[in-house]
């Protein structure tokens, strides 16, 4: 039988059609990338919040929630909202289901009252990790502190060294839970859901390690605080406008 | 308005992550450490008044110490995975180590000492006894017979060496377990340099009690005279530690009123209300200043045989009492408060739940009975020693 061009550009055509179906396929059932596509080594991930655009929406906290499974009444990430009357030594502070649908009006004549959004700070020198009996919870080469759930005893030991209220026992698993910061989706080039559902763009992903990351100017340019500095606990979450009455 | 909670606590903070059985740890290993100080008191100390508790010392420990590590297990989210702790440890962790601690306390000090001091009664059972209990105690010599007085000679010296290396193992068995606590810097009313010394005095109080009270209950059930030089000796020692211990608490309660630091007007709040109960009233009132008032009465005062063991008696009740307050103040008063410091949750025990009420009971229940096997397989006294007294 004899091969035409004709032939050989049909079935050349067919082959590519597959390979590239071949291809899209992989993208379509989220099969893993190439191990090299991601370099741990080349970035250190962290948080900015600029607390004066925080309007207390609750939109992180439901899309962390949504995005993580996060089982009801634990909380990855949520948003409180401090009432500093004058003269009251105390702020109140509440943060209704953990703000998941925002905040009721509020009925005190304040002061001042503003919105603070915690997660994970994502320490690099964390007393979590630190305690962990089997090094279950670690902090990745990338900065991200991630608990191995295959490997996570449930002690809490770890839930009781966070100062900052962030772990939990996740009901089902029993092993302990926390924000990842959605390593899933940083990994991926994508940032985390918290940040991608705040309206106003008061929460930002940051990688120090990328000199064009506008984290840089953020450091420069503004007065920035870490929650509990005196807890040293080398945290990576850094907020602009910090009120020393927040805990 | 979340049920229990008063003021703000951080959302994860609601529920307590350490429940009762991890009360009942802490307390656990205390006594084996309190009772195996007492037991070298004997042997190392040649404090020969406290010979007739020596052996019931050693056994008190020992069932407390087996039964340590299951109020822990029962707690993990995945026990199956505990022994990681062994196999991968993080040398970061304090718990981690406490893996190994246990272990050298439990195999190298506590069950060697016990099998020397036994190994000649073990021969002579395993000789003198028929059917299964003849196999078990043929077994317990590990196929040492030789009882030549040369033999026995050498027993009594490597015995010792391994009291004395077992002192500051049973300083570090308690001692760590007050440093996985203290070492928490995220907690104030955790986080204090005395709290391994605290604990380990508090231990000593808890455990020499403890042996004091067996030892009574011991002499009452087999119908046998109570050696009263052996008790007033307890009761001294008992008071000597006990004023260290009180002293202290009082050092590290002192201190944080002075200093006042910013969790003072958190933790204070908690004390006057949450803990008033377990704290001021049991811990304090009931279960240290009464006791110690019963057992200086008795340095100060010369009372009738009776009396002293009544005085005994409710001394030790009160101060198990006031120690298991202690435990109870630490591990569930740490949790009370939130570490944003503006608010305070409830803890309420469980009945029938793997960490309730039922399973802490049967925690408590289980030592008596390895004691009480304990002591029928290896009687810790001579028919001969106790009619002399």
């Amino acid at each position: 039988m004899e091969i035409t061009r004709r032939d050989i550009l049909s079935v050349g055509g067919k082959l590519l059609m597959i390979a590239s179906v071949g291809a899209t396929f992989e993208q379509i059932t989220g099969a893993k990338p190439p191990p090299d596509s991601y370099r741990m080594a080349s970035h250190w991930w962290g948080m900015i919040i600029d607390i004066d655009k925080c309007i207390g929406c609750g939109n992180c906290v439901h899309a962390c929630s949504n995005e993580n499974q996060v089982p009801k009444d634990y909380f990855r990430t949520w948003v409180e909202r401090y009432e500093v009357p004058e003269g009251y030594v105390n702020p109140r502070v509440s943060s209704p289901q953990g703000a998941i649908d925002g905040f009721p009006p509020s009925k005190q004549t304040s002061l001042k009252s503003f919105f603070v959004p915690k997660l994970c700070n994502q320490c690099a020198d964390s007393p979590c990790v630190q305690v962990c009996p089997v090094g279950a919870t670690f902090v990745s080469p990338d900065g991200v502190v991630l608990v191995d759930q295959d490997y996570c005893l449930g002690c809490r030991y770890c839930v009781q060294a966070c100062p900052y209220g962030c772990r939990y026992l996740h009901p089902e698993t029993e092993t302990v839970d926390k924000c990842t910061l959605c390593y899933h989706r940083i990994t991926q080039g994508l940032t985390t859901a918290c940040c991608e559902n705040c309206p106003t763009g008061a929460r930002q992903l940051v990688d120090f390690k990328n000199p064009n990351d506008p984290v840089h100017e953020f450091l420069r340019n503004n007065k920035v605080a870490v929650l509990k500095p005196n807890m040293a606990t080398g945290a990576k979450v850094y907020y602009k406008n910090l009120d020393g009455s927040v805990r | 308005m979340i049920p229990g909670v008063d003021g703000f606590m951080y959302p994860n903070e609601v529920e307590l992550q350490w429940s009762l059985l991890i009360v009942l740890y802490p307390f656990v290993t205390g006594l084996v450490a309190g009772a195996f100080i007492l037991a070298s008191l004997e042997r190392v100390f040649k404090v020969d008044a406290v010979r007739p508790t020596y052996r019931l010392a050693l056994l008190t420990a020992l069932a407390f110490l087996l039964v340590a590590p299951l109020p822990l297990q029962l707690h993990l989210g995945h026990p199956e995975r505990s022994f990681e702790m062994y196999t991968t440890p993080h040398r970061s962790s304090a718990m981690a180590m406490f893996g190994f601690v246990y272990l050298w306390y439990l195999t190298v000090v506590l069950l060697l000492e016990i099998w020397l001091e036994y190994r000649s009664d073990i021969v002579r059972l395993a000789e003198s006894s028929k059917g299964f209990l003849r196999l078990v105690y043929r077994a317990l010599t590990l196929g040492s017979m030789n009882v030549s007085p040369d033999a026995l000679r050498i027993d009594d010296k490597v015995g010792y060496a391994v009291t004395v290396i077992g002192i500051p193992s049973a300083f570090l068995l308690h001692g760590y377990v007050g440093f996985i606590f203290g070492s928490i810097k995220a907690n104030p009313w955790w986080s204090t340099p005395l709290m391994p010394i605290v604990f380990l005095f508090s231990a000593m109080v808890s455990g020499i009690a403890a042996v004091l009270l067996l030892y009574m209950a011991s002499m009452k059930l087999k119908k046998w005279p109570i050696d009263m030089r052996c008790a007033d000796t307890i009761a001294k020692y008992l008071f000597y530690t006990f004023v260290i211990d009180f002293t202290l608490e009082m050092l590290d309660l002192i201190h944080r009123t002075y200093e006042s630091d910013e969790s003072f007007r958190s933790l204070d709040f908690m004390v006057h209300t949450r803990l008033w109960y377990s704290h001021v009233v049991l811990q304090i009132c009931l279960g240290t200043v009464i006791p110690l008032a019963l057992l200086a009465a008795n340095q100060l005062w010369k009372f009738r045989e009776a009396k002293r063991r009544v005085m005994y008696v409710t001394a030790c009740s009160l101060t198990m009492i006031g120690i298991f307050a202690m435990r109870w103040n630490v591990v569930i008063g740490g949790q009370l408060f939130s570490k944003s410091f503006l608010g305070y949750t409830t803890y309420k025990v469980d009945l029938v739940t793997r960490e309730g009420l039922l399973a802490a009971i049967a925690l408590m229940l289980l030592p008596f009975v390895i004691f009480f096997v304990l002591v029928k397989l290896l009687p810790p006294w001579q028919e001969s020693e106790a009619h002399k007294a």
